[in-house]
């Protein structure tokens, strides 16, 4: 037998069954901008029961479409979340079929429609990633200051009580605001019996304006409701000591130097999937400028072609080449084209409550002293290195 | 988990439990019902030689006809490829990632 009669033969490896490791990316599908809540400080809710918004927003063989070219595009798992998402009738539907394509779902959600049906099929087909719970307030009176919905805080309670008599995994999550403000340690409490927390839920409190730009009223009213820049720190830094050591960890993995390169965020890493199929580099930047129309185009020509360019993009506002492009601080802060977009209308508009917080913190963690501000900054390395060893610059 | 039996003559096919999705040129096995895994947000994947054996779990071929083929595709020997068809297929039984298919004979 000739030599090389076998040179396509492979030598055989021990057979590997291993657990998935590298995620490649995750997709966000807001099902919906309607809510059956009508939080006083939230930047996207409708009315649960608007006909015209409901008419305009995809269809069911729609998000099969899209959940199909997600799947096919390698996405490992998708976020449902709204508005509402549970509003629409067919989220069973959907879930299923996103399931039955191999995708994880994440699922965010206020639990007030978690019926016995929908706790009944979260249980059979578990999402495999986490169902995330938005609380707002531990008492009926409190919650519904915030919710302006009579009866959501016995549905929430009973969506909650249904996930974890099925031991269904979820975790909570908070918005601090005037009427729950007092209850943080009780909420911490609460949180705490869930077996699947693990440390103290995440409270939001720097509250995104709406990202529809829709309502000049409402913004008024969101603004109102976050804290200055000055209690917003004092918040954060309750815990002093877990602050600064997480801080330390974070200033020494985010820290970058400056750039005036628009999106140095995590965009380029998924995308949005709005309710009526415009596909957005993130949740909040909705630029008309910037977003690819899902009706005349597929997922994966947005992905590879049109929105690869945009993300090359730099800034050109004089004051923020002035200062965020020289700024050392882009990792602290949370400055990006989304928020940017929902503040002034534009991608590159410094958004100055964020700087005056990301300088605070900054000051407090002694990357700064008090009369300098970040772009002024050369040394910017030497003094989060000396940070991340655990030493305030001198 | 429970162990269960391989039978060289049963003929095993993939699950309606889970989802097979090939990303990347990787074969990734996802539950798709509770109890497939440890804490039910695991996904798991086979290397080279898994996914050789995996292709073949397909209703038709008995384990003992599986073997012959891999022997026949590649070195290593009739006994190691036996040991590696067991040690897989008795996995993917536990996880209840393939299922026996009934025969005739029953």
């Amino acid at each position: 037998m000739p030599a090389g009669i076998y040179s396509d033969q492979e030598n055989v490896d021990l057979y590997v069954l291993q657990k998935h490791k590298s995620i490649i990316g995750r997709l966000d599908l807001e099902l919906t901008e309607r809510c059956n809540n009508n939080c006083i400080h939230c930047c996207i809710n409708l009315p649960s029961m608007d006909a015209r918004v409901k008419a305009r927003e995809l269809g069911t063989d729609d998000w099969k479409a899209i959940l199909r070219q997600a799947a096919e595009v390698g996405v490992i798992s998708v976020r449902l979340t709204g508005g509402e998402p549970l509003l629409r009738e067919d989220f069973p539907e959907l879930y299923l079929y996103a399931r039955h394509l191999g995708l994880r779902v994440i699922l965010f959600t206020n639990g007030r429609l978690i019926s016995p049906t929908i706790a009944e099929l979260l249980a059979k087909y578990p999402a495999l990633e986490r169902i995330e719970i938005t609380v707002y307030g531990m008492h009926q009176e409190s919650y519904e200051a915030v919710s302006r919905m009579p009866g959501s805080y016995e549905e929430f309670r009973l969506g909650v009580e249904r996930l974890l008599t099925r031991r269904i995994p979820f975790m909570v999550k908070g918005s601090l605001l005037p009427p729950n403000r007092k209850e943080v340690e009780e909420f911490n409490q609460w949180a705490a019996t869930i077996p699947w927390m693990h440390g103290s839920p995440s409270l939001s409190l720097f509250f995104e304006l709406r990202s529809r730009r829709d309502s000049t009223a409402r913004n008024r009213q969101i603004t109102r409701l976050r804290p200055s820049p000055e209690d917003g720190f004092a918040f954060l830094i309750r815990r002093s000591q877990t602050y600064r050591q997480h801080m330390e960890e974070f200033c020494g993995r985010f820290m970058a130097p400056p750039s005036d390169s628009l999106f140095t965020c995590g965009a380029s890493r998924g995308g949005c999937i709005d309710a009526y199929g415009k596909l957005q580099l993130c949740m909040a930047l909705r630029h008309p400028d910037y977003v690819f129309d899902m009706k005349t185009g597929t997922l994966k020509e947005a992905l590879s072609t049109t929105f690869p360019p945009y993300l090359l993009e730099r800034a050109t506002n004089s004051d923020y080449l002035r200062r965020c492009a020289k700024c050392f601080l882009r990792g602290l802060c949370e400055q990006c084209p989304g928020k940017s977009w929902s503040e002034h209308g534009t991608l590159d508009h410094p958004v100055d409550y964020l700087c005056q917080l990301a300088h605070i913190q900054a000051r407090y963690l002694g990357l700064l002293s008090e009369s300098e501000m970040a772009w002024e900054v050369t040394d910017w390395q030497k003094r989060v290195q000396a940070l991340t060893k655990g030493a305030p610059a001198k | 988990m429970t162990e269960m039996a391989v039978q060289w003559e049963g003929v095993y096919l993939h699950s309606k439990e889970i989802v097979a999705r090939e990303i990347e040129g990787e074969l990734i096995i996802v539950p798709l019902v509770s109890g497939i895994s440890e804490t039910d947000d695991e996904l798991f994947t086979l290397n080279e030689t898994g996914r050789a054996i995996w292709a073949l779990l397909d209703g038709k071929n008995n384990l003992t006809q599986i073997v012959q083929i891999l022997t026949e595709r590649y070195e290593g020997g009739a006994e190691t490829i036996e040991q590696d068809v067991h040690g897989l297929v008795l996995e993917l039984l536990t996880r209840r990632m393939i299922k026996q298919v009934p025969t005739a004979k029953g």
